[in-house]
């Protein structure tokens, strides 16, 4: 039962976490300074997500370069750069880190 | 102007290459949920209840790990703070909307849909029905989730783990950021925040992702300082 109360109280304080801010902000009142550093959210919250799956090993230390989740994440950014692409930028990624895996 | 079932499945064919890296993300959740010992019922009604990949697996990982409930709660709640940064964003576009949207389209504003949608609403800032683009991705979205976590349930175990299937959660939010890239001042914010997640990444309540997002953010705003000087 404990379990279904937790689930339930994270449900709601995650579905209060995304109308939040939705109800509370009224865009006129934003300055333009504000609406323009709310363009780099997604630079700044997506790298935290990516940077520790990638770079941290399950015990939380620092993975070698060598590391096949690297290099495939080097990849991946690379195709992201000079393709813009979204498709090719996890196409590219899954496939190198598998070859690597498997092959290498 | 497009009508609103063209604006609807814009949003559906937009995160649909997302799918790739979601797919197997919901069947490892769903696994993952069986492995821990939570049973179908309660890994499947979190898909529902709490609809977020990240906070959902903190959450059980924690209360599996022996974490007391409290514990748990908060830091999945703390993942989900970065919520509150995408609805200051989406706001802008949807402000005019009926209280009832804003609910409806609380619920399914993720990570992806978030970004895919947001990019969309740039570009059609005048469009009177461009919601429908988010309600279209929010809602393919919702529905693979559902689905994979089910398929998860069931296949359990026979998913390899041989086959680095986590990897997909990285390569996602990098894809995500492809229009980022090019851009000296967002790659600057994209390695303020990556280097200080690794930094912050032992802070307590999982609260690493929010810290190294408003850190960069500060950073942010001193590079559009400096922007603006320079001009």
């Amino acid at each position: 039962m404990n379990i279904w109360i937790s689930i339930i109280i994270a449900g709601f304080i995650n579905y209060f976490t995304r109308l939040g801010s939705i109800l509370a902000i009224k865009p006129n009142k934003l300055g333009p300074k504000t609406k323009e550093l709310l363009n780099y959210v997604p630079s700044a919250v997506f790298p935290a997500i990516i940077f520790p799956a990638v770079f941290l090993s399950n015990e939380g230390n620092l993975v070698e370069f060598n590391d096949p989740k690297v290099i495939a994440i080097s990849i991946a950014f690379l195709f992201g750069i000079f393709t813009k692409n979204l498709i090719l930028t996890i196409i590219s990624g899954l496939t190198s880190f598998w070859i690597i895996i498997f092959f290498v | 102007m497009q009508s609103r079932k063209k604006l609807f499945f814009q949003g559906f064919l937009d995160i649909l290459p997302l799918m790739i890296p979601v797919i197997p993300f919901g069947i490892i959740f769903g696994a993952i949920g069986i492995e821990l010992g939570f049973g179908p019922y309660i890994t499947y009604a979190s898909s529902i209840i709490i609809f977020s990949g990240a906070s959902q697996i903190v959450i059980f990982q924690l209360l599996s790990a022996g974490a007391s409930s409290l514990v748990a709660v908060t830091s999945s709640s703390v993942v989900s703070t970065r919520h509150l940064l995408y609805g200051a964003v989406v706001s802008q576009h949807i402000n005019k909307l009926s209280i009832y949207w804003k609910i409806g389209l609380s619920y399914i504003l993720t990570d992806q849909a978030f970004a895919v949608s947001n990019e969309f609403f740039l570009k059609n800032k005048n469009n009177k029905f461009k919601h429908y683009h988010l309600l279209g991705s929010g809602l393919t979205l919702w529905f693979i989730w559902q689905i994979t976590t089910i398929a998860g349930i069931i296949l359990g175990s026979i998913v390899p783990e041989e086959l680095g299937l986590t990897f997909t959660i990285p390569l996602t939010f990098l894809a995500l950021l492809v229009s980022y890239l090019r851009n000296y001042d967002h790659l600057v914010v994209i390695i303020l925040s990556g280097i200080t997640s690794i930094i912050f990444f032992n802070a307590p309540f999982k609260s690493y992702i929010i810290i190294s997002s408003l850190i960069a953010l500060v950073g942010a705003f001193f590079i559009i300082k400096f922007k603006k000087r320079k001009k």
